[in-house]
């Protein structure tokens, strides 16, 4: 495998296959979706072939492919995987796909549409793939146009207005980023995260700082800190965490459901990748002098977003705070896990608990998140759009297998043991409870009204007597039961099973504990 | 290892499999889904008999555990397993047996029902979720089940989902059942952070073991409570919620929505026996006191006496449990400070829950509520019984109450069934006459539930936990509370028999209720008077009347067998026991107090049978104001609507604006701020800068035509751009880099 380039060629088909997707203006809706069908199956097919080779007893990179690219700058092209960045590159693979499918067909600029989607896809592979702030950065960003494009071409009334907002807020956090490390590479000469971990956790970063960026009479520690914050407003906002998450719901709910299911599937998974990948390995001791501070921002996520979730009246919106509410367990999870505060074997256990949990959660959230949005998708097809929670009732006697199949899915999203949400989420209670107990007990209270809303769904859409409106609502057709039958085989799979992505990132998190450990 | 214990999984297996057969088959397939819904449960009910027999057998094994790997943390293994010993073996064969019946009882009452797969497909999940929560040796793997139970019932309640009431009680159900699995959740997240593990039995690591929980007992908590004690009552939290314990019984009457199968199954016979189940195979914890656990470290032996000591109260056993009392309930010397706070709410709970629940129950005129609060009220006593004997006297009344319990509910179906559904006990009457087998049935489970003596297995099953409870020095107020319920429980028992089976029959037409939905779900016959039930349906109620008597004959002071079981020794006949003091003025007083209740009710009801359905109740001419009090269940619904419903509303309501003005107002200030210095810095640029200065603004209105087009919304340009952009900074790097 060394010298096949497989994460390149898995980054590289889906942007030129999105670039000539793109060019390819005459085609037919027929056809734009086909290509785009066939072009997202390949990915999927490597990105298994990546799986079946990926060896999981060992937390090192592997399928690593490193080029020397600007010399002299020290600018390099460095791509590898580990457990981390595998379980997000094959969730990509699984979601981009779908969401495709469940487009139907795109009438108005077919292939502009699916182009977007692929290049979409393409940047998310190389987010999650890169190793050097460069060309990881290009990637981020990437991703973020097409699906300002997306929701603003495609969306519903306000789209433009939700499409501006989505972007500019993002836009700012990737400043911040920007920033961040245009003074971590003057002061290091590096755009390396390995390098930058390294640095940060020996201090030495912080002394580089003080020397090179010594503006206004700022101290070392003070420089890093604001560095820090830069950083962190880059992935607080792409997650989201509360407060910086107002774009969101008017951005998941004005884009097209199947735009949805990226931006919630895979999207919000870069905020936290980027958590786990940079902030947590490179500033250790900055999240933890504000831990507190920030446990507090994660515990308000998840009860604000499930409080407000409990207030919408459009099924869209509810599930868009639900995801803000399932991401904050995962950045529970991580603060917990950064506030250090304690050492050893024992310790040790409680950390790579909670980050198995939020690996866990990441890829059960992006699953059924994305099945979610996908069901409401076939909802809006048949009532031409309505999607209100008053706008039914009754359907489960006309569309019993639709009925059942969202049912399952909702039930994974407000943690039914035995589907793939709760062994995540009790991975990270388990070792949050440890770490940082207050956090979890308070957090428990989103458990509890995340299951309200989603039963208070389920009553007014499903059960009652039917909506005399609906009565000739069909039922799931065979091609859309095949479109989400894979996310709920794996949601069974994962929940009765969760060793089977556990055991794939279990070294990376021992790897990373190791290193957060003092 | 014994083969039987490393395959235990395959008893909730078996159901489990044909939940997900007849998931997969379609709707008309019914004789498919009986015969692999009632096949699984049979086999399911043969491998249990075998691995009770085993448990049973003299010298048999006491206790055996299975463990496997679930998932990875780190360098640790979160491990589940099962257990085989007295209390698991005794619960599957119980489950697997009554629920048997009801599964083929459903199969003649569902008979007309267009969802009939559906509902077997739930049944079998249902008791695969049942069986793998009492073989669980994790309580992990236990809360799974736990949850999976609770999928299961919310199913059920609602399975006539379009009627609203239905699918409100299904919710209401799984949500209110959550508020105690919330407590039980930070309980297990605790238990684990002190003991490092969940598994209930690890060859002496485990967590309800010695070691584990004479840590426990010395770490204090707020208030200086022991950690075990704390743990303990967050655990109970979710033993509340699920047996139907005051303040969350709420759920139970409602639950009743379901068909009447249902209601038989889980919310009496298995379901709400779980919170009772759950509280005996945590009881070391619960029980858990430094006392205690002093008296259990002289010798192991003592240490399962101790932890169960079911021969507290009247029957003295052998030399270990005479410690393990006095370690338990302390002695005079030492007060009932000594005993655990926990074992102390348990029994107050249970007590309070108890005469609560029977006294709403007097004010009730459906017969399925009649009995759904009578379920809430026997699941107190059970809760009583452990907390006043040990595992062994409530246990004991678990397996009668299951056996009577599914009895009445059958009954009671069976009798709704005949009254082409009708179900207000004021429009029966005169039943007896239609139904004789369900009449005798029925009336073999009301003397069970009432505890009249000697023949009845509830009389024995309820004179132990009271016997328990005035025995120890501490439980004075719940025995006197428990008295005053077994009055009542003799009471509304009675009413209701008076109502449904004597005088005249006051139904005569069908309901207009009966238009509805359900209607068409059971068959009708139309109007007419009631008609007996089909065999299918009257054979387990039979079968569940012979048990419903000799089950009493395992659990008399004499031979308390039952209670020897589950503690791991054999029992022996002890005619001595009777006539120790007390034990036979106790009996003869419960007995005189079951009386009393029969004769007052008798005399209300019985005496002048009402023949009117709208005729005023006799309590109600007497005490017309308490009645209302009864009827309306003491407003507890009401309370909750206007405090828990309404803080949750407003909470939603509050992060809603929150958003939407707040925030997103700060969001908007900001960009009206930019946006202003932008058009500022125009203007600047327009009119003072480039003012004069022809060449420019000739310069300007090009460029901005050029971005006008940029901005024309095709994603084309767009895109070149960005990709020229992109080269040129890459450009720019590799020049600046080279030069």
């Amino acid at each position: 495998m060394d010298s096949f380039a497989i994460l390149s060629i898995l980054t590289a088909i889906p942007l030129i296959g999105g670039f000539v997707l793109m060019a390819w203006r005459s085609a037919t809706a027929e056809e734009a979706r086909g290509t785009a069908i066939t072009l997202s199956a390949i990915p999927l097919f490597l990105a298994i072939l990546l799986w079946k080779n990926f060896d999981p007893g060992t937390g090192d990179l592997q399928f690593v492919e490193r080029h020397l690219w600007i010399p002299t700058l020290g600018i390099e092209y460095f791509v590898g995987v580990d457990g981390l960045s595998i379980l997000m590159v094959l969730l990509c693979a699984i979601v981009v796909p779908m969401s495709i499918w469940a487009s139907g067909l795109v009438r108005e600029n077919g292939s502009l549409h699916f182009g977007l989607v692929l290049l979409l896809q393409g940047g998310l592979f190389g987010t999650f793939t890169a190793l050097s702030f460069f060309h990881w950065f290009i990637f981020w960003e990437l991703s973020l146009l097409p699906a300002f494009f997306l929701i603003k071409f495609w969306g519903g009334p306000d789209r433009s207005r939700s499409a501006t907002q989505f972007f500019i807020y993002t836009m700012v956090g990737s400043i911040g980023l920007l920033v961040a490390f245009m003074a971590m590479a003057m002061a290091t000469g590096s755009f390396d995260f390995k390098v930058l971990a390294e640095l940060g956790r020996s201090g030495e970063l912080t002394a580089k700082l003080g020397e090179t960026v010594s503006v206004w009479g700022l101290s070392g520690g003070e420089v890093t800190l604001m560095v820090f914050l830069g950083v962190f407003l880059g992935f607080a906002v792409k997650v989201p965490l509360f407060p910086f998450h107002t774009w969101l719901p008017s951005a998941y709910s004005e884009a097209t459901s199947p735009t949805t299911m990226l931006l919630t599937g895979l999207m919000s998974k870069m905020g936290v990748y980027g958590f786990l990948r940079i902030l947590l390995p490179i500033f250790p001791a900055q999240m933890a002098v504000l831990s507190t501070g920030l446990l507090w921002l994660a515990v308000l996520t998840i009860v604000a977003s499930a409080f407000a979730a409990f207030a919408q009246r459009d099924l869209k919106r509810m599930f868009a705070y639900s995801s803000i509410n399932h991401l904050g367990y995962c950045l529970l999870g991580i603060f917990a896990v950064g506030a250090g505060g304690g050492s050893g074997a024992a310790w040790g256990v409680e950390q790579a608990a909670a980050l198995n949990g939020v690996l866990l959660q990441m890829f059960n959230h992006g699953l059924t998140a994305a099945a979610l949005f996908c069901f409401v998708r076939f909802l809006e097809d048949r009532s031409g759009g309505l999607r209100g929670l008053g706008d039914f009732g009754g359907l489960r006697r006309i569309a019993p297998v639709f009925c059942g199949l969202m049912g399952i899915s909702v039930f994974a999203s407000l943690g039914l043991p035995g589907l793939n949400g709760f062994a995540g989420e009790f991975l990270i209670f388990k070792g949050v409870f440890s770490l940082a107990g207050w956090a979890a007990m308070l957090s428990t209270a989103g458990l509890l009204v995340t299951a309200v809303f989603l039963l208070t769904l389920l009553q007014r859409v499903f059960h009652g007597p039917l909506n005399e409106r609906w009565t000739l609502l069909p039922d799931l057709s065979f091609r859309e039961r095949l479109i989400v039958l894979p996310a709920t085989v794996l949601m069974f799979l994962l929940g009765v099973y969760p060793q089977l992505a556990v055991g794939l990132v279990n070294q990376t998190v021992v790897e990373m504990v190791r290193q957060i450990q003092p | 290892m014994n083969w039987f214990v490393k395959n235990l999984w395959l008893i909730p297996a078996i159901p489990l499999l044909a939940a997900g057969l007849i998931a997969l088959v379609k709707q008309r397939e019914r004789t498919f889904a009986v015969a692999v819904s009632i096949g699984g449960m049979a086999i399911s009910f043969l491998f249990s008999m075998v691995v009770f027999l085993q448990t049973v057998w003299p010298d048999g094994l006491f206790r055996e555990t299975y463990s496997f790997d679930w998932v990875q943390m780190g360098e640790a293994t979160l491990r589940l397993g099962w257990v085989l010993d007295p209390l698991s073996a005794c619960m599957v064969l119980m489950v697997t047996f009554v629920g048997g019946l009801i599964f083929i009882y459903s199969a003649g009452y569902m008979a007309a029902d267009k969802n009939f797969t559906r509902f077997f497909c739930f049944l079998s999940l249902f008791a695969a979720a049942m069986l793998g929560l009492v073989i669980s040796n994790s309580l992990l793997l236990l809360f799974v089940c736990w949850e999976l139970v609770g999928v299961s019932s919310y199913l059920l309640i609602g399975f006539w989902y379009e009627k609203p009431s239905a699918a409100a009680a299904a919710k209401k159900a799984f949500i209110t059942t959550r508020i105690g699995d919330i407590g039980f959740f930070i309980g297990l997240l605790w238990l684990y952070r002190e003991t490092g593990t969940l598994l209930c039995y690890d060859g002496g690591n485990g967590c309800l073991e010695a070691t584990a929980l004479s840590k426990l007992v010395s770490i204090g908590t707020i208030g200086g409570m022991a950690l075990s004690t704390a743990i303990g009552l967050l655990i109970f939290c979710g033993a509340m919620g699920k047996s139907g314990q005051f303040p969350l019984h709420v759920w139970l009457p409602d639950a009743m929505e379901g068909p009447t199968p249902v209601s038989a199954l889980i919310h009496a016979a298995t379901m709400v026996a779980a919170g009772v189940f759950l509280i005996a195979r945590v009881y070391p914890l619960v029980a858990a006191t430094p006392a205690v656990l002093h008296a259990g470290s002289d010798s192991p032996a003592a240490m399962v006496a101790s932890a169960h000591h079911a021969d507290a109260g009247s029957h003295e056993g052998s030399a270990e449990a005479t410690v393990a009392r006095t370690a338990v309930h302390g002695d005079e010397s030492h007060g009932p400070g000594k005993v655990s706070p926990a074992l102390r709410v348990v029994t107050w709970v249970g007590a309070l829950t108890a005469l609560f629940a029977a006294l709403i129950a007097v004010g009730q005129n459906d017969i399925k509520r009649i009995l759904a609060y009578s379920t809430v009220s026997q699941l107190g006593y059970m809760f009583m019984g452990i907390g006043v004997g040990g595992i062994g006297v409530g246990m004991f009344h678990l397996i009668t109450h299951a056996f009577f319990k599914a009895l009445l509910f059958l009954g009671a179906g069976s009798v709704i069934h005949g009254c082409h559904h009708e179900q207000d006990i004021r429009r029966m009457g005169g039943i007896g006459k239609f139904m004789p087998v369900t009449f005798a049935a029925y009336a073999v489970g009301m003397m069970a539930l009432s505890g009249v003596p000697l023949l009845f297995s509830g009389f024995w099953s309820k004179d132990e936990i009271l016997n328990a409870a005035w025995m120890w020095p501490v439980s004075k107020g719940p025995f006197l509370l428990g008295v005053l319920g077994a009055f009542l429980t003799a009471f509304y028992m009675t009413r209701q028999m008076c109502y449904v089976f004597f005088g005249a029959y006051r139904g005569g037409e069908a309901h207009a209720d009966d238009v509805g939905h359900s209607a068409d779900a059971e068959h009708s016959h139309g109007n007419g008077s009631p008609s007996e039930s089909p065999a299918v349906m009257t054979w387990p109620l039979l079968i569940l009347a012979f048990f419903a008597v000799v089950l009493g004959a395992f659990g008399t002071p004499v031979w308390p067998s039952f209670e020897g079981y589950l503690e791991g020794h054999g029992a022996s006949f002890q005619f001595g026991k009777l006539f120790q003091p007390g034990t036979l003025g106790l009996m003869g007083f419960s007995t005189l107090v079951v009386f009393a209740g029969i004769a007052v009710s008798w005399w209300f009801y019985g005496l002048e049978p009402p023949t009117d359905p709208d005729a005023t109740d006799a309590v109600e001419q007497r005490l017309p104001r308490a009645f209302v009090l009864l009827r309306d269940k003491f407003y507890v619904d009401e309370l909750y609507a206007a405090s828990v419903i309404r803080f949750n509303a407003a909470t939603a309501w509050f992060f809603d604006l929150l958003d939407r003005q707040f925030l997103d107002g700060v969001v908007r200030g900001v960009s009206f701020v930019v946006t202003g210095f932008g058009w500022l810095t125009r203007l600047a640029d327009e009119f003072v800068i480039n003012l004069g200065f022809d060449q420019g603004c000739r310069g300007i209105r090009w460029s901005g035509a050029r971005t006008s087009r940029v901005q024309g919304g095709r994603v084309q340009v767009y895109l070149r751009v960005l990709g020229v952009a992109l080269v040129v900074i890459v450009l720019l790097f590799t020049w600046g880099g080279l030069g």
